[in-house]
């Protein structure tokens, strides 16, 4: 159905690695990045396990060669490594004729540094020195750093629905791209671990104390974890005039809203349902023609039950090789979507499944198993990769090597 | 393919719910800020939604409610498009003030759901039993824009009859963003008294707020306000000769010149460093040309340009430039293209070209 768009680069930093191959080491590892929290100063620590990305803010600044600065937020300095990443994959050069855009999603912004500007305003509020800090808490703000850093300003924009946040701006990036708005795009997201968010999802109690369980019976809850991923996404014209192979072709994508309520997805999953049927649609493909899907998976009782239901409306008496590799990464909510699409397409490049750790018993009312141990799949195709969000937003995205 | 503005709702520090009113009688505020003149949310939304809503969610809801009246129950956009530069800073500050007041240890996660910024979208699609696509920009001054030229993609892609999108802004002010910005100084809180008169010489810029929502469709209706002809944005200009050829190529791309203008739309918002390239543009490109302002009655925001988009689709209705806005002597007889242009921090430069309908 119309243009194709094509993936030429990926980047990705997260708790399991600074970059793509660190990151599939530890897949191929079974090294999960969840553990005991480090780097964010919270009274959690010791309790509530997270995966954060192993280093801080001023040793990640130094990887990229740039000024330590109070103010600059690690969400913006993740962003940077893995955008980067993407960038140079794919052989980009500034001002080299084509229409370049960047979207990025990120659904924390720079909390990490308000939420310590908040802390020291609420006990002194004159004070003026912290003020500097406050400048990096929009969205915004981490978006226009990663533009600069990569020299991009034909188009930028973010987007912030939630979990779904950067399949989102794949989707976007794609459309952008078919409608001939944009030649190519790097499109993603990042997020990092926040007290904000931590205590968020506490209160809401649907955190894990134990390394969370996926489509398991047992499941409670997530564990939330930080990173950034980015591909860069080019028109066939682009893609063959720059003489460059795909890593994969985006085939399809869909977004969908639940409409249930504001932080539960509806029993059958109808959003999650739609998403995944909008995106077959899109990529003209039948349900039979999923080889993997790398479900959204959070772990949450009603994630989990809602996904499942829906994944089985879908695909009815064929149930593709599934699994949660957030059970690998944690949850890095508005990453998540472009970190499960860069390991989609490390499957598909590499033709290997990455299981679904720590699971046990299946879930009672689905009877479904994930994929357990790592699987080669030299006749692995296309993978379905969800990703669903507080406010029912809803998205799938479809990747095949077959191009 | 045309695409129309079917129907405006704007909650802004003036009078802008009231269909009969048209800026005949503005109100300004003193101080650093300018606040939404607040309807009875009751008369709008149902009280069962509205005990859970933070102000700005009351303001977003309620302008979407008002911009879908004259539809049929049971209604649903084709898409439902958000955009919004701080989402919702108030229970976002609430939240944050009960880390800290907790210790960490917080038993209500009430704003925390509501401080997502897709909130008001989720909202709107949840109250409609909407499940069509969803999207929230957070993009500071691109983020109405950003919805604006998704609407655009929706409708080059639809396969359908009719398409209906809606497209709206949000942002609110609260006092610790006001004390803040205040410290940083963002703001000149030159303004005394009520007897204000705008003219291009005003000196005080204010943090303002809003909501604004439209429904945008290709089938154009007696109800029609205007046609929306396209959107462009331009990030971090090398200087103002970049902006200037960017307005002559996007105007190139909808088959139009600058001669065709008969009103140019701009978000000057007091402050000298911003306004300079209003000035500029406006020598170089549209000398003779009518020109009107809209941010003096609604404040400085990331999604003021929503407050613009209102106020030009209205004009091209009503084929009248309330002399509140008109920044030249004259105000045009007949207005057929209208160019709206606006800066935030001069780094996020946009246009919009809306045109009257028959």
């Amino acid at each position: 159905m119309g243009k194709k768009v094509y993936i030429t680069g990926i980047g990705m930093i997260s708790s399991l690695g600074f970059n793509v191959e660190e990151n599939l080491d530890s897949l191929l590892a079974r090294k999960s990045g969840i553990g005991e929290i480090v780097y964010l100063d919270t009274l959690h620590k010791g309790k509530l396990p997270a995966a954060e990305v192993k280093a801080s803010n001023d040793d990640l600044s130094g990887l990229l060669g740039l000024e330590k600065k109070r103010y600059l937020s690690r969400t913006a300095i993740l962003g940077m490594m893995a955008a980067k990443e993407a960038y140079d994959m794919a052989g980009l050069r500034p001002g080299d004729g084509f229409k370049t855009g960047l979207l990025s999603a990120t659904s924390v912004g720079g909390i990490d540094k308000s939420e310590d500007f908040y802390k020291r305003y609420l006990k002194a509020p004159d004070e003026v020195s912290n003020l500097e800090l406050v400048v990096s808490h929009d969205c915004g703000d981490s978006t226009e750093r990663i533009a600069d850093y990569l020299q991009i300003r034909d188009f930028i924009t973010t987007i912030s629905t939630a979990c779904s946040s950067s399949a989102n701006s794949i989707l976007q990036a794609a459309r952008m791209i078919k409608a001939g708005y944009l030649d190519r795009a790097v499109a993603g997201g990042t997020d990092v671990l926040t007290r904000y968010t931590l205590n968020g999802f506490n209160a809401l109690k649907i955190l894990d104390e134990k390394w969370c369980r996926p489509f398991d019976q047992t499941r409670t809850g997530l564990n939330l974890g930080e990173g950034a991923a980015f591909l860069v996404l080019e028109s066939e014209e682009a893609v063959l005039k720059r003489n460059k192979t795909p890593l994969a072709e985006l085939k399809g994508y869909g977004n969908a809203n639940d409409a249930y309520h504001a932080t539960t997805s509806s029993p059958d999953g109808f959003g999650a349902q739609k998403s995944m049927e909008i995106a077959l649609k899109i990529g003209g493909l039948e349900p039979g023609q999923i080889d993997y899907i790398n479900a959204h998976g959070t772990a949450t009782p009603n994630n989990d039950l809602s996904e499942g239901t829906a994944i089985k409306s879908v695909f009815r008496d064929y149930l593709p090789i599934f699994s949660s590799t957030k059970s690998y990464t944690g949850h890095t909510l508005a990453a998540a979507g472009a970190i499960e699409a860069v390991i989609s397409i490390l499957s598909l490049k590499n033709k290997v499944l990455f299981p679904n750790l720590n699971f046990g018993q299946a879930i009672e009312e689905l009877n479904i198993t994930p994929l357990l141990e790592i699987k080669n799949a030299p006749e692995i195709h296309t993978i379905l990769s969800n990703s669903f969000g507080f406010g029912g937003n809803c998205s799938s995205v479809i990747f095949s090597n077959k191009m | 393919m045309p695409v129309f503005i079917n129907s405006i709702a704007a909650i802004s520090p003036q009078d802008t719910l009231n269909p009969e009113a048209f800026l005949e009688e503005v109100t300004y505020q003193e101080g650093y800020s300018m606040l939404c003149q607040e309807p009875n949310f009751r008369d709008f939304i149902d009280p069962k939604y509205l005990r859970r809503m933070s102000r700005i969610v009351k303001i977003g809801v309620c302008a979407s409610k008002v911009c879908l009246k004259n539809e049929e129950e049971g209604f649903n956009p084709d898409a439902i498009l958000v955009g919004t530069g701080l989402g919702c800073l108030e229970d976002t500050e609430k939240f944050l003030s009960a880390i800290y007041e907790h210790e960490e240890q917080i038993s209500s996660p009430t704003q925390f759901m509501q401080s997502t910024h897709n909130t008001v979208a989720s909202q709107i699609a949840i109250m409609l039993g909407c499940k069509n696509y969803n999207f929230t920009y957070v993009h500071r001054g691109f983020s109405f824009e950003s919805a604006l030229l998704d609407a655009t993609l929706q409708f080059a892609e639809s396969e359908k009859e009719t398409t209906n999108i809606l497209v709206g802004a949000l942002d609110e002010v609260t006092d610790t963003y006001l004390d803040v910005t205040r410290k940083l100084k963002f703001w000149k809180p030159n303004l005394q008294g009520q007897d204000f008169q705008f003219n291009s010489a005003w000196d005080h810029m204010q943090a303002g707020e809003g909501a604004a929502f439209f429904l945008l469709s290709d089938l154009q209706k007696e109800e029609t306000f205007a046609e929306f002809k396209g959107v462009e944005m331009i990030y971090k200009p090398a200087d103002s000769a970049e902006v200037k050829q960017k307005i002559l190529d996007f105007l190139e791309r909808t088959g139009l010149q600058p001669h065709d203008m008969d009103l140019i739309l701009t978000g000057r918002n007091g402050s000298s460093s911003n306004d300079e390239i209003f000035d500029e543009v406006h020598h170089d490109i549209f000398k003779d040309k009518a020109q009107a302002n809209f941010k003096h009655l609604c404040g400085e925001y990331k999604t003021a340009s929503s407050f613009g988009f209102w106020l030009g689709a209205k004009i091209l209705k009503n084929q009248k430039v309330p002399a509140s806005v008109l920044l030249s002597d004259k105000s045009p007889n007949k207005i057929k293209h209208l160019l709206i242009y606006n800066n935030y921090s001069n780094i996020n430069h946009s246009l919009v070209l809306l045109s009257h309908v028959e």
